[in-house]
């Protein structure tokens, strides 16, 4: 079989331009084989090179003290939490797969952000996810947002419960924009100390190149260039076989030979085969390093017959990784693997040549420079224009929004509002127990996990017993980024920042997921270059580098473009066990405290706009969001933090989607104590102080940021208000805590809700929502 | 007093297990890989939850050939206690070891949460230091733990006290509500005619210090060691 | 040669796989269809051409760990 002739049509059907098919040109001296195509074709797609977005990632703050690997530099950042011990970390999409066959794409997604981490030589010890779909129950496309939801939470569950790591955080959208275009976004943190960093770099000249793992087939061919591309009805048919299938016990056994093959030194050089597989492993580990690597095809393991050397260089088949040990210590890799029962074999060398040389049956398929392949993809600045909807946007006035007729009606719809109900649905599914270190589980503002000594990877020098505490979230709210890209992308990150200050913790460093529609489109362009704008600027105000992330573009189908989703994944420290704080009320007679200003009174929307009771109650996605103002946040997240630091706080929740009145029927019922058994606790509240600054909807409902609902003991109230007053943020006592009700007054209106009705509307809303 | 928790490929609730044995319990332990074929010197053995060998074919199927498991069936005929937990329980029950099988939760999804324990048996190596009345909260997370016997194996177990722990409510009564995987009789754990060897689905090692929210899986860790105390003292 | 073997859940024990599959059956209207059981099926590839020498082994097997008597039935054919 000889490989097909390189015309115009198969380079374009490669995804490369005529432009870049001549830089190939150039930086071979010839015209590339098939091979070659394939190779540069995976390696430059927007999935693999950043392209058209890698002048706005370099605009990310990346650095602080405490970074010890940084974005751009491996598969995952590395971030220091004392006592010589480090957290490796990243988010990661899935996106394309996941809309064409559910439960194996979001399952293998799982899979790769296990492996990003696990490659860096960290213990894999958490993961959360951040998933998107069309409405659900009702709607034309209800049943197949039902199928996809149904099908990612199983991929996730299986993937994950299977390979033994608590899924332990995460957020649930459901929006039109979605519908065609779910989003499925994982996340995974590990542990590991100081020296126990692994690079994916191939040095050495002379080094053995180990492929370790099981057999590669043709699973996932151009999945890369697949995710590059918009999402058409003949795409999802043909694509069917580019998604891989993933197996969650190999992974397993994979991780845990690798792990052992680190502590014993043998190693230099260590990558998972993800994106791209071989060839991305091969070149990235070489570029790095500044060597060569050649490699024999027909050495690699496979379990197709017939392979090409195209199909082997470009499969994605799952948990596979390379391998570059000193020469001479051979013998580990093949112990270890051999014990695991693990598939092994010696591919390649490391050269000196700096180019990257395959070879099949002894002839050479590929010959390329590593460098120039990994770091010199074209870079593209696409234009952006401000698009023409944020014009009604900005117009829009609270004044053409009919008041709310039924504020009390109106919370229970929010309260089972899917995007707004109970995740337990989904939670229930994930083991997210197992590992002996779930502190907070989901259903709270932020998960915490207990880093122990069995956390971290084998042959950790040091046995003693240091406990450390780290806090998680992940948010986006992508209507107010639609709405105000630079304003919504500031709030992602500031929400991340107060869930983790709620749990009593400091943020360390966040991860993100910029899901956006196809850059070639100047208005879907602008709000990305506005979004990196404002997580940037963000991220640099609550201290907290980006250590890593990822893009997924091209999110669009013949519906339309999602709306602009740049999802935040913030890891906080938390200093002591005692200062972790849940967020739900929790003794008779406690005091209900409003930190922050109850209305922003320079917003014309008064928290309306953007908010889930406009889209809910008046079915309107638009109005100018609620302003962030990020020195407000910080002091606020500094005083809770000081408060909580000096145990003054017995909860802390803060005012999201659904405002004020979600949030404090949110502190009474959602505690879970066991299957079936919740812990209700009901509140008295009154906001009549500020029933004459805002229209009663706004009040209750109006979602103004730089708010946080607390409770503390009688005797502790004088000390958090003044406290507060001094560190210059607003705390008012708006309630106390007690009774089978939860009662907002405001001004003549008073509203009751029967706590087990509340309960049961949010709790039960997303499986009623399935059951239709 | 030395503890033996297995290990299989994949099994993933090896290392909780061996923490509450080291850390929670001060005891020695270690892991036994499923390919060694000694016990000697373990006092007791902890076959631990996962997902061993993917759970591939049926949960436990493989496992239980493992070389590892001729040695335990020995180790327990010789009256010495073996505790399966989650994925060991389902191990213990294919290698026959333990009557019934595990099967699919009946709501066909994985589930993940805290739930209620009534302790049948007070007096049994497992459970004598759980004070009667006692409800136990411990987590459960399986996706096949729906305990099958027929109905004459079902009244032996009831009648022989063999039994161990049934899923109950906040207030211990028995109900369809609080059994989360559709398992017979509302059983969540049994023992063999001999007593020393039992199996419980929900995880006692998850639920072993306050700070993961109960402590009262403990209480079953304890019963074990005092059990054993009192067996290597009468063989001394 | 090879050895097609299916395994199905014994009649007596719980099948919440062939409730739901039924129920889905019927909701899609497949209307009148009767009690629906979910098994497995296997494919072993067996080396020459004596089925009879083979049938001992495959028994033997199916009853060890290809399926569990205590829930499941098991039938096969060498072909």
């Amino acid at each position: 079989m000889s490989d097909p002739a390189i015309t115009p049509e198969l380079v374009g059907q490669h995804n490369l331009s005529p432009e870049e098919y001549d830089k190939i040109k150039g930086i071979l001296g010839r015209e590339p084989t098939y091979t070659e195509l394939g190779i540069f074709s995976v390696m430059w797609s927007e999935h693999c090179s950043y392209k058209n977005t890698r002048p706005l990632l370099k605009t990310f703050p990346t650095r602080s003290p405490r970074v010890l690997v940084g974005a751009g530099e491996e598969n995952a950042g590395i971030i220091d939490i004392g006592d010589g011990l480090a957290i490796a970390f990243k988010i990661e999409s899935h996106n394309h797969p996941s809309a064409v066959e559910p439960f194996q794409g979001a399952a293998t997604g799982v899979g790769g952000i296990i492996r990003d981490i696990f490659t860096m030589g960290a213990r894999p010890v958490c993961a959360l996810d951040s998933l998107r779909f069309g409405p659900i129950p009702e709607g034309p496309g209800a049943a197949n947002n039902r199928r996809l939801f149904g099908g990612v939470v199983s991929g996730i569950a299986h993937y994950g419960n299977c390979f033994g790591i608590p899924t332990i955080a995460g957020e649930v959208y459901f929006d039109a924009c979605y519908e065609g275009n779910p989003l499925v976004n994982v996340f995974c943190l590990g542990v590991l100390r100081h020296e126990q960093i692994a690079r994916g770099a191939a040095k050495g000249a002379g080094n053995p190149v180990f492929y370790v793992g099981p057999a590669t087939g043709r699973d996932g061919l151009a999945g890369a260039a697949f995710a590059s591309r918009d999402l058409t009805e003949e795409s999802a048919d043909q694509q069917r076989g580019a998604v891989q299938v993933g197996d969650p016990f190999m992974e397993k056994l994979v991780c845990e030979a690798c792990l052992e093959l680190l502590a014993t030194d043998a190693v230099t050089g260590i990558q998972d085969m993800g994106a791209a597989g071989l060839t991305c492993s091969t070149c990235e580990t070489a570029a790095r390093a500044g060597t060569g690597i050649e490699i024999e095809l027909s050495l690699v393991p496979q379990r197709a017959p017939g392979m090409t050397p195209y199909e082997i260089m470009l499969s994605e088949s799952q948990e596979r990784m390379l391998i570059i040990v000193k020469s001479g210590r051979e013998e580990e890799v093949k112990r270890i693997f051999d014990k695991w029962d693990l598939p092994w074999a010696l591919i390649g060398r490391v050269t000196d040549t700096g180019r990257m040389v395959v070879k099949h049956n002894g002839a050479v398929v590929a010959d390329i420079p590593a460098k120039k392949l990994a770091d010199e993809a074209p870079v593209y600045q696409p234009e952006a224009r401000e698009p023409a909807y944020l014009k009604a946007v900005r117009e829009f006035s609270l004044d053409s929004v009919p008041l709310s007729g039924d504020p009390a009606a109106d919370l229970k719809r929010l309260l089972a509002w899917p995007s707004i109900a109970s995740k337990n649905w989904v939670y229930r599914q994930y083991d997210h127990t197992v590992r002996d270190g779930s502190v907070v589980c989901p259903g709270s503002d932020a998960a915490v996990i207990r880093i122990k000594a069995d956390s971290l990877p084998p042959g950790a020098a040091d046995g003693s017993a240091v406990e450390k505490y780290i806090a998680l979230t992940v948010d986006c709210n992508a209507a107010y980024v639609f709405l105000d890209p630079y304003e919504g992308a500031k709030i992602a990150v500031a929400e991340a920042a107060r869930n983790l200050a709620c749990a009593g913790a400091a943020p360390l460093g966040a991860t993100d997921n910029l899901n956006f529609g196809n850059p070639h489109n100047p208005e879907l362009f602008w709000q990305l270059k506005e979004s990196v704008r404002g997580l940037a600027e963000a991220c640099r105000a609550f201290n907290a580098p980006v250590t890593g992330g990822n893009c997924s573009l091209y999110n669009q189908s013949p519906g339309g473009p999602i709306d602009p989703t740049p999802t935040v994944a913030l890891v906080g420290l938390i200093e002591k066990p005692e200062h972790i704080t849940p967020q739900w009320f929790k003794d008779e007679g406690d005091v209900i405290i409003l930190l922050g200003d109850a209305i922003d009174l320079e917003d014309p929307m008064r928290g309306l706009g953007g908010s889930t009771w406009l889209q809910c109650l008046r079915g309107l996605k638009t109005g100018l969001p609620p302003r962030c103002d990020l020195e407000k946040e910080r002091q606020l997240h500094n005083t809770l933090r000081a408060f909580i630091q000096c145990g003054l706080i017995k909860s802390a929740h803060d005012c999201s989607e659904g405002g004020l009145a979600v949030a404090l029927a949110e502190s009474c019922i959602s505690q879970q104590f066991a299957r079936e058994t919740p812990r209700l606790t009901g509140a008295q509240i009154d906001l009549s102080f500020a029933a004459d600054s805002a229209r009663l909807d706004a009040l209750l409902f109006g979602e103004t940021q730089g708010r946080v609902i607390v409770s503390a003991a009688p005797l502790d109230v004088v000390k958090v208000v003044e406290r507060a007053r001094i560190l210059g943020v607003s705390a008012l006592k708006i309630g106390v805590v007690g009774g089978g009700e939860l009662t907002i007054k405001a001004g003549a209106w008073e509203g009751k809700w029967p706590l087990a009705q509340l309960h049961d509307l949010w709790w039960n809303a997303i499986a009623r929502a399935m059951a239709s | 007093m030395n503890i033996a928790v297995l290990q299989f490929p994949a099994s993933n609730c090896d290392q909780d297990a061996l923490h509450v044995v080291q850390n929670v319990l001060g005891l020695s332990g270690r892991l036994v890989w499923h390919k060694e074929n000694s016990l000697a010197g373990f006092d007791a053995v902890i076959i631990p939850g996962g997902f061993s060998y993917g759970d591939y074919l049926r949960t436990g199927a493989i496992a239980r050939f493992s070389p590892i498991m001729g040695t335990v069936r020995d180790f327990a005929a010789g009256g010495a206690p073996v505790l399966g937990i989650c994925n060991g329980f389902q191990i213990l029950c294919e290698a026959g070891l333990l009557p019934g099988a595990l099967i699919r939760n009946r709501s066909l999804q994985f589930r993940c949460e805290h739930v209620f324990l009534k302790t049948l048996t007070p007096q049994a190596p497992f459970t004598n230091k759980i004070p009667p009345e006692k409800l136990l909260r411990l987590p459960i997370a399986h996706g096949e733990g729906c305990f099958f016997a027929d109905d004459a194996t079902l009244d032996q177990l009831q009648n022989e006290g063999r039994i161990l722990w049934q899923y109950a409510d906040e207030k211990g009564d028995l109900t369809e509500r609080s059994n989360p995987n559709g398992s017979l009789r509302n059983i969540a754990g049994v023992c063999n005619e001999a007593r020393n060897v039992a199996g419980l689905m929900p995880h006692p090692e998850r639920a072993s210090e306050m700070i993961l929210g109960s402590a009262d899986g403990r209480l079953i860790f304890e019963s074990l060691v005092a059990w054993l105390e009192n067996r290597l003292a009468q063989a001394a | 040669m090879k050895a097609n073997i299916i395994i199905t859940p014994k009649k007596a024990v719980l099948d919440p796989q062939g409730k739901a599959v039924q129920n889905a059956l019927e909701q899609m209207g497949y209307k009148g269809i009767g009690t629906v059981h979910v098994g497995k099926y296997l494919e072993i590839e067996l080396p020459g051409s004596d089925a009879a020498a083979w049938r001992g082994q495959i028994d033997n097997a199916c009853h060890r760990i290809l399926s569990n008597p205590l829930i499941e039935d098991y039938r096969f054919e060498i072909q």
